[in-house]
């Protein structure tokens, strides 16, 4: 499935963060997006994600494809890793958990409760759950904040094999996975704050 | 579906997770007040209907900020709202666990603590009809508050403001039941409004619910 955006403007709060922005991610393709803090590279992720509407703009493709995976991991700490991941497994009708334990190196921890789990355990267990949900378009928010260089391997080895299946990923990160992308710079996108109408021609328009 | 459902009442009965809340709270309110009106069995029989009404509305107000607040901090809300569920099953199934884990059990406990106020023998059996036909709405009315208030820090003084006016009609038709059955009289008229109202309120307010909570999820 082919994610097409075009011309997309995209608010936080209310106010314009990116405008006219638009990409193809192809099957198998993997996109990383760069940009600096508060350029609205998670807006950008919710948007595509469906969480929230666009400004203007189109996002074709994206419906019922895209898994999502945001700072937080939605970790229950009174579950235990299994029954967090299999919760998930069965919302989106995947069968088994294993190759996705197996894919993070949690089999061991299978059974401890997700509250008694370290940071890096914990965003490894979120990682995780995007193995279960079988969808084809991965929308990655900072995947590897907390995870160490192993995991980082870990994580760079999934998305390999998933882009390989012919999926895809869109990825906000700020260090190199090693992986082969393509870039996409939001910088160039940022909006411009409105133009307050005519009040700089209410001085005769040679006022600035 | 059944998953969503079995982990909401899966946390609910784990530590921390709240269940005994709500029918505690029921238990120290009923158990207080025979003890602050005195040993005057007739004036306990009259209140009984309404007392035991008014402490079942406030210890389901009472679990309300917790039903979607969790999901909301850990960010499960974010991925059950891209997941292939739609909002509408989640906010059912969401009240749906929040009266298994709270309404029902303050249903169970209501005749017991019916003993301790002295309610009439004949109003037992509607009192427990009433709660069950009530407590429904609650959950899913409060359901609706808490889809409201969700992005809030500390909604809780707002989400009961909010809610309370609402229970308002389920509190009177609920407990005119349960008064007339202890009476003796016919309840027919109150129990066809409360179940009428309990129907509605299933069958619409998810659809509120859901729109404000893709609002409140932006």
């Amino acid at each position: 499935m082919t994610l097409i955006v075009r011309d997309l403007s995209i608010a936080r709060g209310g106010v314009p963060v990116l405008a006219g922005l638009g990409f193809t991610l192809e099957p198998g393709r993997a996109l990383v997006v760069r940009g600096p803090n508060g350029i609205g590279k998670t807006t950008l992720l919710r948007t595509l994600a469906g969480l929230q509407p666009p400004l203007a703009g189109q996002i074709d493709g994206a419906e019922d494809q895209i898994a999502y995976a945001g700072h937080s991991d939605g970790i229950k700490p009174t579950l235990s890793v299994a029954e967090n991941l299999s919760f998930w497994a069965r919302v989106f009708g995947a069968t088994s958990i294993a190759p996705a334990l197996a894919a993070y190196d949690l089999e061991d921890l299978a059974t401890r409760h997700a509250g008694t789990l370290s940071a890096g355990q914990k965003r490894r267990l979120g990682l995780s759950r995007l193995l279960v949900t079988g969808r084809p378009i991965w929308v990655l928010d900072e995947p590897t904040v907390s995870l160490d260089v192993t995991a980082v391997e870990m994580f760079a080895d999934a998305v390999r094999a998933h882009l390989g299946q012919g999926g895809s990923a869109l990825i906000a990160t700020h260090i190199d996975l090693g992986l082969e992308a393509d870039l996409l710079d939001v910088g160039p996108f940022r909006a411009v704050p409105r133009a307050l109408d005519d009040f700089d021609t209410g001085f005769g328009g040679d006022f600035l | 579906m059944i998953a969503l459902l079995m982990r909401d009442l899966k946390l609910a009965l784990r530590a921390g997770g709240g269940f005994g809340l709500g029918l505690a709270f029921f238990l120290i309110v009923t158990v207080m007040i025979p003890l602050s009106v005195g040993p005057q069995s007739a004036l306990l029989a009259t209140i009984a209907p309404g007392v035991l009404w008014l402490g079942a509305l406030l210890a389901c107000l009472l679990s309300l900020d917790r039903l979607l607040a969790l999901d909301w901090e850990d960010g499960s809300l974010d991925l059950l709202a891209t997941a292939p569920l739609p909002l509408e099953a989640v906010v059912s199934l969401k009240a749906l666990a929040h009266w298994i884990t709270t309404g029902l059990p303050l249903v169970l406990a209501a005749p017991v603590l019916g003993v301790l106020l002295s309610l009439p023998e004949p109003g037992y059996a509607w009192l427990v009809i009433s709660l069950l036909a009530g407590t429904p709405a609650l959950s899913v009315i409060g359901t609706f508050g808490a889809a409201l208030t969700v992005g809030l820090k500390r909604g809780g003084l707002l989400l009961s403001l909010l809610v309370l006016p609402l229970y308002v009609p389920t509190l009177i038709f609920g407990a005119e039941v349960a008064r007339r059955g202890a009476l003796g009289m016919d309840v027919a008229t109150p129990l066809m409004m409360l179940g009428g109202i309990t129907a509605a309120v299933i069958a619409l307010m998810p659809f509120a619910s859901a729109a404000v909570l893709r609002i409140n999820l932006r």
